[in-house]
């Protein structure tokens, strides 16, 4: 039996969902607008995002996919405000939690968001737990932060967490220190952690990238059955075409620190808009298919502080022409609910 | 990301080396540094130029004008036998960044081939070596010096044997684990597999990749070596009088210094400043060549 | 964890074995008669030789080593050629004097120096940063002799606030002398409700006290902001804030706690350090603790006090160590539960 913290089934987010039409009707639950994060080095200035907007609505999967160093991270510590501020800085731009600007508050206010109404799961669930400290006491600290629980009713609501998140003998675990879980139970704790206080949103950063594939596919599961039943918004952060066809509803696809195309999931896997997009579903080798080479996008993706006029990927676009190198692109909707990136659309 | 050019042709190299230096000036605080060992080295290398009374420097007595208050005749006053002391703190700085130079040298000299040896044949000489290292490095340093300089008489060089002696286990120490990481390397193997004997292994291969931690490790010590050798000149037992050295100094000063405290206040500020300084410069060095500290930006 | 405790104690053992060839060689071949020390000037030749009988300087050396090594293990020191009397009492009625002094210190450097380096770990690269760094250098390039002084002039002469030496003061020590429970001037006189002599003892150890924690104070800030800046990065940090923990927090409580290993072993290390670093603070504010007690002895070349001084501190400082190492280990549950 499952006490305390989680809605058991939530009908009317579940109904939504299905019934969701392609454009929001409500308030998305999460709105970014025209973001800019750049960063400070000594090897000028990296715009790691600059002028990324996409939104979330209840209960909806996001996909964001990109290569390495394209920004969709940064995107997501953005929201939270976990960019170091120096050399780091969010220049411009709002990012609406249930229609208010949280980029305006101020960081106690910001506090009281993270883990509570926006929480985030990371990459490296090895690295992701402070190992002097049990499971039991860090997952303790949300209920006690945000909930004001005593240490009982912290326990409590901990154990209850750690089964809903799938976790054998959990009174065990409240015990035991990270070094002694392996990383797909660590990654399930951290699951705990980011859920526990029942958020509005859950930014998930490549959750699944360092485990293995085994245990990829049972957190995944987990990360939808624990959304449907609470009815958030999850935004699944990869570079996995694969977790994206089965998990999101819709993609966003990120370039070299830009959006360059929304679509829902089947539209963009039938028919993508942008060059970038399509070579990146070529690159995906099937299995069964007789492929001599592996398709590769040729060249590399721009380092951030360098400055391009133009489209940014022009230089390895095979349909780039003289214009495109000219003018930067904007986002254009060519269909209901598909947005892209591109002069040649 | 680091930046994806030169790495591999030699101007990368050279790329990498004029960026340690910008980095390395690029922190104000390396910088005063910097600055305060020129100013040494100035007086060092011009000492009798510098010096407005130089032959009081090299210990001249002065009686008419002795325990003499700061003034525009003698900036840092004059000591118990009328010497100007700006004159005799730079004669000072000869005495004790040669006196420093040699204990480097010294230390180097001994210590860099143990730690070769026992990195890199292992086994029971590493043992040996390194058990006698550890003994040493477990004994007070200071005591061991009082005692070497109580056994071989009270001048300056006996002082320096006394300093080089429980210091040279750290070289030992350091070019050891260096020569371990190495041994583990391709290159040396391929170096062994085309035959070339061990020796020629130790010193073209090996050898030059320690050198860099040792010449940032020398130049660390610097500072305390001069203010070993300073501490054992407070105690009478290294440099002897009427050489101007500023642990003699401050001792000297110690019987006058509630009331003409210029004598050992200025002296002792010098073995101070020159420290400090030498400190300041290696922790700039260690920091400009820490590849850890350069790419703070590194989000996926 | 027993395995480990007892192969370190095996190898201090050793250690000391070593530390006492060395120490014995070097006081036989230091110059001057101890015969002449244990006598004084004045005594006939006769004399001085009955002296030699008595003392076995007529063995062979390997010999005196071996009767050296059988009365260390009875835990016999030898007795001072000066004072005639045996070397552990001497050692036991000047250490507390150095103990405490140590004590003080390496609490003064703790409660500075550890702040400090957090502080400046979290305000990386700005101005106050750089200042702490710089302090922090300072206190490590400073020569202790010269800060003793320093601080005389300064607090004694010019300001009159402290005094300029001494545990007690000679007034106070007739008028509410302090019953002699441990040694430790500051735990006797609370025990016994001496609040006049308190107040004095702890008032005589300011300056020696800020002196020898000078050098340990800037070590240990220079360790916690170098761990703390190291662990700040850590992924399990930014989890933390990702869930809310205040800033203040995550510094002292989350952070500090992985940066405690180096720390603690900076802080033994400079602890074991100190003993040495007595030596001159004692010579310039007339402590009377082990330095003292040693000064004298080199003086006089009284060798029995040197070799069980030296033989004390070097034991010291080989146990240090390892008590550090256990601590760590205590603290870090990755070593504890391997």
């Amino acid at each position: 039996m499952i006490r305390g913290t989680i809605h058991s089934l939530n009908p009317d987010k579940s109904e939504a969902n299905k019934l969701m039409p392609t454009q929001p009707t409500t308030t998305p639950v999460l709105a970014i607008n025209d973001l800019r994060t750049w960063f400070h080095t000594a090897d000028g200035l990296a715009k790691a995002v600059d002028g990324v907007s996409y939104h979330v609505n209840s209960g909806e999967t996001l996909g964001v996919v990109g290569e390495s160093g394209c920004g969709k991270s940064v995107t997501a510590l953005s929201i939270l405000r976990l960019i170091p501020t120096p050399p780091g800085e969010i220049v411009s731009g709002e990012i609406r939690l249930n229609g208010q600007d949280i980029l305006a508050l101020p960081l106690n206010s910001m506090r009281r968001i993270r883990g509570n109404r926006v929480s985030m799961i990371f990459q490296e669930p090895m690295t992701s737990l402070n190992p002097v400290f049990t499971i039991g006491y860090q997952l303790a600290k949300i209920f006690t932060l945000h909930r004001g629980a005593t240490r009982k009713e912290a326990r409590q609501q901990s154990l209850a967490i750690l089964e809903a998140c799938e976790i054998p003998s959990p009174a065990r675990i409240l015990k035991a220190y990270p070094h002694q879980l392996s990383g797909g139970m660590r990654q399930r704790v951290m699951i705990a952690m980011a859920i526990g206080c029942n958020p509005d949103v859950l930014l998930a950063d490549e959750p699944t990238t360092a485990l293995d594939v085994t245990i990829q596919a049972q957190i995944l599961d987990l990360l939808l059955k624990l959304q449907q039943r609470m009815g958030m918004a999850l935004v699944l952060i990869t570079h996995d075409l694969g977790v994206v066809a089965n998990f999101a509803r819709r993609v966003v696809v990120m370039y070299a620190g830009k959006k360059v195309e929304e679509a829902p999931v089947d539209t963009l896997f039938r028919s993508p808009g942008h060059p970038y997009t399509r070579a990146l579903l070529q690159s995906v080798p099937v299995l069964g298919r007789n492929e001599k080479f592996l398709k590769e996008i040729k060249g590399m993706v721009p380092p951030p502080f360098q400055e391009i006029k133009g489209c940014r990927y022009a230089r390895r676009c095979s349909e780039a022409e003289d214009a495109c190198r000219r003018v930067d692109p904007p986002l254009k909707t060519i269909a209901p609910g598909h947005l892209v990136a591109c002069l040649k659309r | 990301m680091p930046s994806a050019i030169g790495h591999n042709k030699p101007q990368g190299r050279y790329r990498d080396f004029w960026q340690a230096i910008r980095r390395l000036l690029h922190n104000p605080i390396t910088c005063l540094g910097l600055a305060i060992v020129a100013l040494l080295l100035v007086a060092v290398i011009f000492a009798p130029w510098v010096a407005p009374y130089p032959e009081q420097g090299l210990g001249k007595s002065n009686l008419k004008e002795r325990l003499a208050p700061p003034s525009s005749r003698h900036i840092l006053g004059t000591d118990n036998l009328g010497r100007d002391i700006f004159s005799r703190i730079i004669y000072g700085s000869r005495i004790s960044f040669q006196a420093a130079v040699m204990v480097v040298t010294i230390v180097v000299a001994i210590g860099v081939p143990l730690g070769l040896l026992a990195g890199y044949f292992g086994g029971w000489i590493d043992d040996l070596i390194m058990r006698f290292a550890d003994m040493i490095l477990a004994f007070p340093s200071l005591l061991l010096a009082i005692a070497i300089v109580a056994f071989l008489g009270p001048n300056l060089i006996n002082a320096l044997i006394a300093i080089s002696l429980p210091w040279w286990p750290w070289y030992t120490r350091l070019v050891r684990s260096q020569v371990m990481s190495v041994k583990e390397m391709q290159f040396i193997e391929s170096a062994r597999a085309i035959g070339a004997s061990q020796k020629r292994i130790m010193f073209r291969h090996i050898l030059p990749n320690c050198v860099a931690p040792i010449i940032v490790q020398a130049t660390l010590d610097m500072g305390y070596i001069i203010l070993a050798i300073a501490s054992l000149g407070f105690l009478g037992l290294g440099t002897q009088p009427p050489t101007a050295d500023w642990g003699v100094m401050v001792s000297e000063g110690r019987e006058y210094f509630l009331k003409q405290w210029w004598i050992s206040t200025f002296s002792g500020a010098a073995i101070f400043l020159t420290v400090l300084s030498f400190n300041l410069v290696g922790d700039g060095v260690r920091e400009a060549l820490d590849p850890k500290i350069r790419w703070r930006f590194q989000k996926k | 964890m027993a395995l480990f405790i007892i192969k370190r104690i095996g190898w201090l053992a050793f250690v000391l074995l070593g530390l006492c060839v060395i120490t014995f060689t070097l006081s036989r071949v230091v110059p001057g008669d101890p015969a002449a020390v244990y006598l004084g000037s004045r005594a006939k030749p006769e004399q001085l030789e009955a002296v030699r009988l008595k003392l076995g300087l007529d063995k062979p050396v390997p010999l005196q080593f071996a009767f050296y090594l059988r009365d260390l293990l009875h835990g016999d020191l030898g007795s001072s050629l000066r004072t005639h009397r045996p070397v552990l009492k001497g050692i036991r009625d000047h250490l507390p004097a150095s103990l405490e002094l140590m004590f003080v210190a390496i609490t003064i450097a703790v409660l500075i120096g550890v702040p400090l380096g957090v502080i400046a770990a979290k305000r990386e690269n700005t101005v106050s940063d750089h200042l702490s760094r710089l302090f922090a250098v300072a206190c490590t390039s400073l020569p202790s002799f010269w800060l003793a002084m320093l601080f005389q002039i300064v607090f004694f002469r010019w300001l009159g606030l402290f005094p300029i030496g001494g545990r007690l003061d000679t007034v106070v020590g007739l008028t509410n002398p302090i019953e002699h429970l441990t040694g430790f001037y500051l735990f006797d006189s609370l025990a016994t409700g001496n609040w006049t002599a308190l107040r004095d003892s702890a008032w005589h150890l300011c300056l020696p006290a800020v002196t020898l924690a000078s050098y340990s104070t800037g070590l240990i800030a220079r360790m916690t902001r170098s761990t703390m800046i190291e662990v700040l990065r850590e992924d399990y940090i930014t989890t933390a804030r990702a869930v809310g923990v205040s800033e203040k927090e995550i510094l002292f409580l989350q952070g500090l706690r992985n940066a405690l290993g180096p720390t603690m072993t900076t802080a033994g290390l400079c602890f074991a350090f100190m003993l040495t670093g007595t030596f001159f603070i004692e010579l310039i504010f007339f402590w009377p603790g082990l330095g003292t007690y040693i000064t004298n002895a080199i003086l006089l070349n009284d060798y029995p006090v040197i070799m069980g001084v030296t033989l004390l501190m070097a034991l010291f400082y080989v146990s240090v160590n390892l008590v550090v190492d256990i601590l760590i280990a205590l603290v870090d549950p990755r070593v504890r539960l391997k």
